[in-house]
């Protein structure tokens, strides 16, 4: 099928109003850089999900790595991206620019997790504590990477994590809001935990999930497919981007997961406690653990601050009265979803919407 | 050898330094008479333009922080319509920098102020502590030839945009020094006077030129959208990026529309001219991959039409970018 009759074929829906939710950060950035809404009839909704892992992580996450990076003889390691979320001590950008108490915090960005291993084995004295956040998707690199430590004897590294995995929240969003006609399921978790870990969620609950590509055409049949279920009163897993996904998903990937963590209960900024949605370090590998289970508390967001509601797709991003008002934005921002990249609030400011 | 405290001095260290590197490079009859203050004549009215230069690494593939902080300054003075003729700079210098490397940024240097068409006519250098750092401030002036008005408030409904080449070279060339990845992307350091001088040359009304720096053709669109109460739509097709460009981008999820170049420019200008304009960049040796990429509407805002035929509304870059670029 051309890509112009998929266009042709969605822009001229004109059934009942349908929800879709793209699951994936990626995926909203993508929508908005293709001008995918355009090219569809206003009848299908695309809505975002949590699938940003900076977005859905709590308060008492950043407060622990800026406790590690004030800490003397620690360096904390990031990827860039959390180095403006907020916390109740500030942000990691905030602490590395200013002097606390005459000790600055020591933090480098990481481009990497294996530049932890660098590190720790050029000075042995110093402890690196990396920030490890991330889905399936980022899990297996910092599983290999501690396998490596282990091999090689390297003990000054720690993580704090808030590794998530997606499908304990995906059931949490159709148990507790059941208006979504279907699920656009994120291309990169994909590739690592095939498709049928959506077999369960799409019999429970009777909805479309597409594994979808991050390429305009891929959405958009992804999208097609989803409107072509619904009319037919189906509720399938289906792979779009098998160019990339295999159906049993990357066997060493989810060996090294298993390998190295454990399943446990994890805070969802604006959905709360999911049990065993989070990855803890276990057994040979606890010894790494810098102290990440129980982080749970969220600051006190402002009043008006929707937060919980953008990330579950209960309103778009410039529904929340911060957002309309202009007091929440990229470079003043009060929650995750305007700092990170693939926040949904942060894409929805930049694209103007 | 390298840079100490005492080469900031004013004394014999000082004068030694200035003597063997920055005497033997920039030769020049102002410069020559040591004198407080470089005494200049200029014709007319006068562009002036200051930059600093804090690039990290000092030395890429295409180029040096010495050849940068020329361009840098040269091409700001080119997109008002000016003829670049002088320049200043200041050297901050870290203890511990290498007096070579120092000797071939300003090598460099000379060697892009003589094909640019400046001379270097006054400079002072100072030494901090630090760890072999080097930073350099350039200030030019250049003369604006009669006749010509160029502004980022003079586009119009109907106006086409140029771009010069292909977008992101520079910053994917730093972004991959600093993370160590071999690849053969350079960057596009370069001095704008053949695209300039091939627009005026073909007698084209140039409206509004940018140089595309930092915050890339998205920041710089905006603004020139704001500044001239247009609306500017984009063709994302037609904007020029080398594909193993791109290939560096999506892997690091970064636009080419928001990355940073140090020898890109846009002319905006009358439709009726939009094929000679463009016939006379591409035969600059600077301008060989440039397209045109859009047009000025009424209305306001940027906006880009993309492959699959939708339109987005885009915004200025958010945030830092990629720091220390240039």
């Amino acid at each position: 099928m051309e890509i112009r009759e998929v266009i042709d074929y969605l822009k001229s829906y004109d059934g009942r109003e349908l929800k879709l939710m793209e699951v994936c950060g990626t995926h909203t950035a993508a929508i908005f850089k293709n001008g995918i809404r355009e090219l569809i009839s206003p009848k299908i909704k695309l809505i975002s999900g949590p699938g940003c892992p900076v977005c859905v992580t709590p308060t008492a996450f950043i407060d622990k790595c800026v406790e590690y990076a004030r800490k003397p003889g620690c360096q904390l390691l990031t990827f860039g991206d959390m180095m403006k979320v907020p916390g109740t001590r500030g942000s990691l950008s905030e602490n590395k620019a200013e002097d606390n108490e005459g000790a600055k915090a020591d933090i480098a960005i990481m481009y990497s997790p294996f530049e932890a291993l660098e590190r720790a084995k050029e000075d042995p004295d110093t402890t690196y504590v990396v920030a490890a956040v991330g889905f399936e998707t980022t899990a297996p690199t910092y599983a290999l990477m501690l396998r490596q430590a282990r091999l090689q004897g390297i003990d000054n590294i720690r993580l704090v994590t808030a590794l998530k995995t997606a499908i304990p929240a995906l059931d949490w969003i159709c148990a507790n809001q059941n208006d979504i006609d279907g699920f656009i399921c994120p291309g990169h978790v994909s590739v690592i935990t095939g498709v049928h870990v959506y077999d369960g969620p799409a019999e429970k609950y009777g909805r479309p999930f597409v594994v979808s590509g991050f390429e305009a055409e891929h959405i958009l049949a992804a999208i097609y497919r989803i409107v072509k279920q619904v009319e037919a009163g189906q509720g399938c897993v289906e792979n779009m981007y098998p160019n990339a996904v295999r159906d049993e998903g990357n066997a060493k990937a989810m060996a090294a997961i298993n390998e190295v963590y454990e399943a446990g209960p994890a805070m969802w900024r604006g959905l709360g406690v999911i049990e065993g949605s989070g990855l803890y370090l276990k057994g040979e590998y606890a010894v790494y653990d810098g102290g990440s289970r129980g982080l749970d508390s969220d600051m006190e967001l402002p009043e008006a601050c929707r937060c919980g509601a953008v990330i579950t797709g209960k309103i778009n991003p410039d529904q929340c009265p911060m957002f309309a008002a202009g007091s929440c934005t990229p470079m003043d921002p009060f929650g995750p979803c305007m700092v990170s990249s693939e926040g949904s609030c942060g894409i929805w400011y930049r694209n103007k919407h | 050898m390298k840079i100490t405290m005492a080469h900031g001095s004013g004394g014999k260290s000082s004068a030694r330094l200035m003597g063997d590197i920055f005497g033997k490079h920039f030769k020049n009859q102002v410069l020559d008479k040591m004198e407080d203050a470089a005494v200049l004549q200029v014709n007319g009215k006068i562009a002036c333009s200051t930059d600093s230069f804090v690039v990290t690494p000092l030395v890429f593939k295409g180029g040096d922080i010495g050849k940068l902080c020329v361009c840098g300054t040269v091409n700001d003075l080119l997109m008002m319509g000016a003829v670049p003729k002088y320049l200043t700079c200041g050297f901050i210098l870290e203890e511990g920098l290498d007096v070579d490397m120092l000797d071939s940024v300003v090598e460099s240097m000379a060697k892009q102020a003589g094909e640019a068409g400046v001379i270097i006519v006054a400079g002072d250098t100072k030494v901090v502590e630090g760890s072999g750092g080097m930073y350099i401030n350039t200030t030019g002036i250049g003369e604006i030839p009669a006749g010509r008005d160029v502004s980022s408030a003079n586009c119009e409904d109907g106006d086409v945009i140029i771009c010069s080449g292909h977008l992101g070279d520079h910053h994917a060339c730093i972004l991959s020094h600093r993370m160590e990845i071999e690849n053969n992307i350079q960057s596009d350091c370069a001095a704008l006077n053949d695209i300039v001088d091939a627009l005026y040359g073909a007698g084209i009304n140039v409206k509004t030129m940018r140089d595309v720096t930092r915050g890339g053709l998205g920041t710089v669109i905006n603004e020139i959208a704001e500044s001239s109460g247009v609306k500017i739509e984009l063709e994302e097709e037609a904007i020029p990026v080398n594909p193993e460009v791109r290939g560096f981008a999506d892997i690091l999820g970064l636009d080419p529309l928001y990355m940073g170049n140090e020898g890109k420019m846009i002319a905006v200008v009358p439709d009726e001219q939009a094929q000679a304009a463009l016939a006379a960049v591409r035969s600059a040796e600077h301008g060989v991959n440039a397209e045109i990429i859009g047009k000025v509407r009424t209305g306001e805002g940027a906006y880009i039409r993309t492959r699959l035929g939708a339109s987005r509304r885009f915004d200025v870059l958010y945030g830092e970018g990629l720091p220390r670029i240039c």
